[in-house]
């Protein structure tokens, strides 16, 4: 009987093998890759609103609180959107026959809310609260990035939950004191790490085992 | 034979199908991203106006939100006038004053500047330019006055009891009165320390006004 493979099988056998594992390997690692990158995440990219708002103007140029139109942020999960009369504080007289703002005014009129389309945008059995993040000493900018520089709004981290953990288990690498989170230009001092571990016994964050716990975000 | 060989094809399908599913999930978003329930200021294509929070009825008080104490909830006082100390549910303290400085710096500076003197940045930018609370008119008024303009507006003033809830307008109250005595002080009224310092400050002065003016506290 003829030899039903030829000698070089002996080696094409196994190597053909540990080829499918590298090249499923690859497969897997280039989608990670293309995750973490953050291009599923619109991460970076602005989104087309109703009114072209700028926070490098309101919060830049004329000094603006985040607290002023985002009046929620220090008491409940939510930061708030503002209604259309908090931007009728200022704009009854100030840019008020302005086009560009005229979706505010037929709202005023209407009382039909502006349909602002969501930039940071979490998955839905995601339960985040803002709150606990502000009265614990996370800063605006930790997430949501340098606002006060951005035209139009987008998001400045990947907002994955590899990116969550980052924090919950070394919440000293990014904690600033509680007066210094709505400072749009505080920087972390040379020392972060050491500042940072004095805030989280100070604020008495929780212990890393229950910030990694699944119950902690997701329930 | 004919089963070993089928066996290696059905693998492969399966490491095929792992594969796009791998590739499906990274690549869109799957139903528990975005599930049929709603989250604060979300949209709603049940109800007829788009939201998904429904306006409760007129009249509507929410349990523990009875505001049945004219003092406290209007500044009016039971001989109609407004009042002219804090409520006695207002606590004066060092704390109350801190609060109402850090909501003023938020919620009220914008328009009435830093210093209360009405020369804030959106006047600058166009705005009517709203009384200096050092005027004498307003340094007359009683304290419940104040906290009446906030929670209803006055002229081109809106309301801004919908932005900061009852007992921070007491402490803005309270701060503005602080406001007002800061600017009309005598020296005499300083505490030591301050004397002090103001003493040396001003013998700086008189040496050297170049070194005084980098020793000046920054704002």
């Amino acid at each position: 009987m003829a030899q039903l493979f030829p000698k070089s099988a002996n080696v094409l056998a196994p190597a053909s093998i540990v080829a499918l594992l590298l090249a499923g390997g690859g497969v897997v690692g280039g989608l990670l890759a293309v995750d973490y990158a953050g291009f599923n995440q619109r991460r970076g990219e602005t989104i087309e609103q109703p009114v072209p708002f700028s926070h490098e103007h309101h919060v830049s140029g004329l000094g603006i609180d985040c607290r002023y139109c985002h009046t929620a942020v220090e008491k409940s999960a939510t930061a708030g959107i503002p209604p259309t009369a908090t931007c009728y504080n200022c704009h009854k007289l100030i840019w008020n026959e302005a086009p560009m703002l005229e979706p505010v005014r037929s709202s005023f009129r209407t009382g039909q809310p502006l349909r602002w389309t969501k930039v940071h945008d979490l998955p839905d059995f995601v339960y985040f609260n803002h709150s606990i993040h502000v009265a614990k000493g996370v800063g605006c900018a930790t997430c949501h990035g340098a606002v006060q520089k951005m035209r139009l709004m987008r998001s400045a981290q990947p907002l994955q939950m590899r990116w969550c953990l980052d924090c919950h288990r070394n919440p000293e690498k990014y904690l600033r004191p509680k007066e210094e989170v709505f400072n749009m230009d505080w920087q972390p001092p040379s020392n972060q790490e050491e500042l940072g571990r004095e805030l989280v016994a100070k604020y008495k964050v929780r212990p890393r085992k229950f910030l990694e716990s699944c119950g902690t975000c997701h329930r | 034979m004919s089963s070993l060989s089928r066996a290696p094809r059905g693998a492969a399908a399966a490491v095929a199908v792992a594969l796009l599913a791998i590739g499906a999930a990274s690549g869109c978003r799957q139903g528990m991203y975005n599930q049929p329930k709603k989250k604060p200021l979300s949209e709603s294509h049940f109800f007829h106006d788009g939201l998904s929070a429904r306006v409760p009825p007129a009249d509507t008080v929410a349990r523990g939100w009875l505001r049945a104490d004219a003092a406290y909830a209007r500044g009016i006082g039971p001989d109609g006038k407004f009042v002219s100390t804090l409520p006695q549910e207002v606590v004066f303290s060092r704390e109350l004053l801190l609060r109402g400085r850090q909501r003023f710096d938020v919620f009220c500076s914008p328009c009435h500047g830093r210093e209360g003197n009405g020369l804030g940045m959106i006047v600058q930018r166009g705005f009517k330019q709203p009384p200096s609370y050092h005027i004498e008119r307003l340094q007359h008024q009683p304290i419940g006055y104040f906290f009446d303009v906030m929670t209803n507006g006055f002229g081109q003033m809106s309301s801004y009891a919908s932005q900061v809830p009852v007992e921070d307008r007491w402490a803005i109250a309270a701060y503005i009165r602080a406001l007002q005595l800061s600017q009309h002080a005598v020296v005499a009224d300083l505490p030591q320390r301050d004397r002090d310092a103001l003493a040396a400050a001003t013998a700086a002065t008189v040496a050297s006004p170049a070194a005084a003016a980098q020793t000046e506290p920054s704002r």
